[in-house]
């Protein structure tokens, strides 16, 4: 859903603010794209749905039925498939959260971002500390152990005291699941230009790398698993969607600026195409009246790209990139082969961040913080 | 093209003579003046330093290459022919303007009536004088508001013993008593003293270079006549040529039956480089040698550059470059070098900062190459004391060009570095803040005296290496541009010389290795490190950069190592970003150098040894 009702300052996401939606006739290009492209992906059984954006919540529930109700008139869409709603605290009082549960929703993720009111202006977020609070509370009672929270560290003016509590304060109040992201500042947004222009501080690279570690050890103290270099998860409450992408899944985007990485059988292909939908709604839905989907680029992944791709998403996780998801992607060259031997894996194992062992390939503990450099030197041996 | 007779000037009718100035005084427009009122050009508002050829020299308003013209005026029944001799006004070219000197007679000497003399207004009256020229004062640019010819006229009678009523005053802009000028010059410079009678002696005092006619040798005959078909010879390299054309230039090229003693003038001979007509070569006709003219001498590079063609694959466009501009500038030495930062190179010797800037400009601008300028170095010298060096080398004292030759100072017993006599002329408000500037160059007062109740003029004893960089410009800027520079080549002196080394976690980096002297070591050895630390990214581990001497570690930065460096979010949409990043850098990777365990991209050595240019 690429509508928002205002910009945040640090986003630079594919939203929209206008004064009014046509919200049917939005509904109405989700559902025939999504009717399209389920038919020429030829996918069978769905294991997730994932309602992003903009501000999902900001669409009505008769739409999230709509959608949910094309998908699963195009393929298999059991009962147990998990279908999150991404929301604003903004737009998540009780009943209308009820609403989007009888739609079909059954796990919510909710973009706190911080509890405190001062950092909240700073992001230009459109709610107050309080709100948030009521808005997690009303989701943990409607969507038990399947909501997740949103939180943002290395905010200009942020301390690792005024971080410490922050983390405390969200503990005390989330359900199972932690989203936590260091704050980026991307080229156009209002935040960049106001910490180049001098008004707003830049935490230092030394406090931002302590924070982190901080979080890292109160959540594990605090019974959750850092599955992945963003994501805290308590009692099994993984995001499942997330997981498809990490472990190179299929899946297809729908909807102005969805991404999508899937095999469209449809039309008689094999090779697996990275997809993009037209970014600009209007257009998008002009290109869905008159051909059923907007989509804007596709480009057929070679298998070394394939390859790439699996290999940097997947040591984001703490699993890796396991033997068996390897061997669908490269059965001639088993991860053994492609990094056991002397090269620049093995000098990072043995400098401690990376771990190449019977379940397959993967960060240590240290490793995960710097992935990013360590990715460069692996993806040189595997161009190799 | 019908061919001029030349017989018809006897010598009583001839005056050669030269226009010298400081920068900017007007040396060009009054040379555009002149070619109009004598009818060699017509009169247009498009006339703008008609003699400057080159893009380079009409952007920069300066003269790089001396170019003659061959005036003819009529003066109370008489016709003259005057010869025009233009000279480069810069320093660096100082050679060549006493070679074109050599030619003359007489000089007009213009300074700016605003600006009054300045450091080539006194550089360009001693060559003059030394050259025992008759000096006709002209004071310039009397148009302009600020003038203060009575002031300037003062100043030249007091520093140049030169009567103030023999200054005339003049705008050459507007052409306001110029025809004087050339009255001036009829009565006041004395023609030429020679016999056509005697054998062939020409002067040679520029050369270009013609892809169609081969070197074209601008000459001045001090004896004899030449014409198409004399066999002549040049005095340094002993070769032999036939001519095939003479002629004078209006500032075109005409071409003549003959030249005669006393007259200026080209000839094309089939010389196939400009290296075979070299300035101050001295021709003479086959079979009738003749005593060759003084003050020959092989051009001195005095300041070093390496030059490197900004990618690889450009090398062979660049070296076809810098053949062609070689081609018609024979003061540029070419060295091939290389450099494991940068890869195969040049190192190329300039007569000055100024030359290589020009040089620099005109391979841009002719030739639309871009490249890789590192930082001037100076010809450094080793008097050796180790046998063995001695032997391998051949001699006892030896040119030091590259760090790497840098011989220990075990095996020396001097170390000697370049130097120069600097003449700075200067408001006398800046005095405190320039004679703290070449303090902190290593400089020694040899002379201050006051040219007048508000100008000063100090000479120093610079060592080369401390003004090549940015002296120039230091100078211009504490003196909100007042003051005025010149200097010229003063030899060598002992000098307390180093070599430092650049290491990363102890390894050292060869490229980054510099020559300097012992003083100055610290704060180089500091700039170099910051830079370098600017330059390499963070890595995994900690990394020490450190300038050493030796064993001695003289400064550090340090680079922490990256604790946290993974996007946060890479989710579907982020995904084909990242990889577009992630395999920029997998490429870049390949192209990096690896000093121990310290990966070095290969821009990291373009930015810390590129020469600084604030211009």
């Amino acid at each position: 859903w690429p509508y928002c009702r205002k910009r945040c300052s640090y986003c630079n996401f594919n939203t929209y603010v206008v004064p009014a939606v046509d919200e049917a006739a939005v509904r109405a290009c989700l559902v025939r794209e999504a009717h399209t492209l389920l038919h020429l992906s030829q996918v069978h059984s769905i294991t997730s749905v994932f309602f992003g954006g903009g501000t999902p919540s900001l669409a009505s529930p008769h739409t999230i039925a709509a959608v949910l109700e094309a998908v699963a008139g195009a393929a298999h869409l059991p009962a147990s498939a998990e279908v999150t709603l991404e929301a604003n605290p903004s737009s998540t009082d009780t009943s209308r959260l009820s609403s989007f549960r009888a739609a079909g929703v059954n796990r919510l993720s909710i973009g706190v971002q911080s509890l405190d009111d001062a950092e909240l202006q700073l992001l230009g977020r459109e709610h107050t500390a309080l709100e948030a609070r009521k808005a997690v509370e009303a989701a943990r009672g409607l969507f038990p152990g399947r909501t997740s929270i949103d939180l943002m560290f290395g905010l200009p003016g942020q301390s690792r005291d005024t971080w410490a509590q922050g983390l405390e304060a969200a503990l005390g109040l989330c359900d199972d699941h932690i989203s936590l992201y260091q704050l980026t500042l991307e080229r156009g947004t209002a935040l960049a230009a106001q910490v180049r222009g001098g008004t707003l501080p830049l935490p230092p690279q030394e406090l931002l790398a302590d924070m982190y570690q901080t979080a890292r050890n109160v959540l594990a103290a605090a019974g959750f698993r850092h599955y992945e270099v963003s994501n805290f998860a308590r009692k099994g409450a993984l995001s499942n969607h997330n997981l498809s992408y990490w472990r190179a899944d299929q899946y297809i985007g729908v909807g102005p600026g969805a991404h999508g990485r899937f095999v469209p059988r449809g039309e008689g292909s094999c090779s697996r195409e990275a997809r993009v939908q037209t970014l600009e709604p209007v257009a998008w839905m002009r290109e869905v009246q008159s051909q059923g989907h907007g989509t804007r680029s596709r480009v057929v992944l070679s298998p070394l790209e394939q390859l790439e791709e699996l290999l940097t998403l997947g040591l984001r996780t703490d699993e890796g990139v396991t033997h068996e998801c390897w061997g669908h992607f490269s059965p001639q060259l088993s991860l053994q082969a492609m990094f056991g031997v002397p090269g620049e894996a093995r000098a990072l194992q043995e400098q401690g961040w990376l771990l190449l062992d019977g379940s397959g390939l993967r960060c240590t503990w240290a490793g995960l913080a710097v992935l990013d450099s360590l990715l460069p030197d692996l993806l040189c041996q595997l161009q190799r | 093209q019908e061919k001029l007779d030349m017989s018809t000037y006897p010598v009583e009718s001839i005056r050669n003579f030269s226009i010298i100035a400081h920068v900017d005084h007007g040396k060009s427009t009054l040379a555009d003046r002149l070619l109009e009122i004598t009818g060699t050009i017509s009169k247009t508002d498009r006339n703008k330093q008609v003699l400057d050829k080159l893009q380079v020299e009409r952007e920069r308003g300066i003269t790089v290459k001396a170019q003659s013209a061959s005036l003819f005026y009529n003066h109370e029944g008489i016709n003259y022919l005057l010869n025009l001799i233009d000279t480069p006004g810069h320093v660096d070219f100082s050679y060549e303007v006493s070679r074109s000197l050599s030619a003359c007679q007489g000089v007009i000497l213009v300074v700016d009536a605003n600006e009054g003399i300045q450091a080539q207004t006194v550089a360009n009256f001693y060559l003059a004088f030394e050259a025992q020229l008759s000096i006709i004062p002209v004071i310039n640019k009397i148009d302009l508001k600020n003038a203060d010819p009575e002031r300037v006229e003062k100043q030249i009678e007091k520093l140049f013993d030169i009567p103030t009523d023999e200054c005339i005053r003049i705008s050459a802009k507007q052409g306001t008593n110029v025809e004087k000028v050339l009255q001036k010059v009829i009565e006041k410079i004395p023609p030429p003293q020679c016999n056509t009678a005697n054998p062939l002696k020409a002067l040679v005092f520029d050369s270009t270079f013609d892809h169609y006619r081969g070197v074209v040798a601008n000459v001045a005959l001090f004896g004899g006549e030449i014409a198409k078909g004399n066999k002549i010879v040049s005095a340094h390299t002993k070769k032999r040529y036939e001519v095939s054309e003479v002629g004078i230039l209006t500032p075109n090229e005409q071409p003549t039956h003959k030249l005669y003693a006393g007259q200026v003038g080209y000839l094309i001979a089939g010389m196939k480089e400009v290296t075979e007509a070299q300035i101050g070569d001295t021709l003479f006709l086959y079979k009738q040698p003749v005593e060759p003219l003084p003050g020959f001498k092989s051009a001195k590079p005095m300041v070093f550059a390496g030059m490197y063609p900004v990618d690889q694959t450009e090398y062979n466009n660049l070296k076809s470059a810098l053949e062609r501009l070689t081609l018609n500038d024979s003061s540029v030495t070419v060295h091939r070098d290389s450099s494991l930062a940068l890869g195969a190179g040049w190192r190329l010797g300039f007569l000055g900062l100024l030359h290589m800037e020009v040089f620099n400009q005109r391979l841009e601008q002719e030739y639309n190459m871009s490249v890789i300028l590192t930082a001037p170095t100076v010809p450094y010298k080793a008097v050796l004391s180790s046998a063995k060096l001695i032997k391998e080398y051949g001699k006892d004292e030896i040119t030091i060009i590259n760090p790497a030759q840098f011989p220990d100072k075990l095996s020396v017993s001097e170390y000697l570095e370049p130097t120069v006599l600097g003449t700075i002329v200067t408001p006398h408000e800046y005095i405190g803040k320039i004679i703290a500037l070449c303090q902190d160059r290593r400089a020694v007062q040899k002379d201050m005296l006051y040219i007048d109740e508000n100008r000063v003029m100090i000479k120093y004893l610079f060592p080369l290496n401390e003004i090549v960089l940015d002296f120039y410009d230091a100078l211009k800027s504490l003196s909100s541009g007042y003051a005025s520079f010149d200097y010229e080549d003063a030899g060598y002196q002992a000098a307390d010389l180093i070599k430092m080394d650049i290491l990363l976690n102890g390894n050292p980096v060869e490229e980054l290795s510099t020559i300097i002297h012992n003083d100055k070591a610290h704060a180089a050895g500091k700039l170099l490190c910051e830079r370098l630390k600017e330059a390499i990214p963070r890595q995994l581990f900690e990394i020490a950069i450190q300038a050493a001497i030796g064993k001695k570690i003289i400064a550090r930065e340090t680079l922490k190592a990256y604790r946290k460096n993974v996007v946060a979010k890479c989710y579907g949409g982020d995904i084909t970003r990242k990889m577009k990043l992630l395999k920029r850098q997998a490429e870049s990777k390949k192209l990096m150098r690896k000093i121990g365990n310290v990966e070095v991209p290969r821009d990291a050595f373009i930015r810390v040894l590129k020469r600084e240019t604030d211009k």
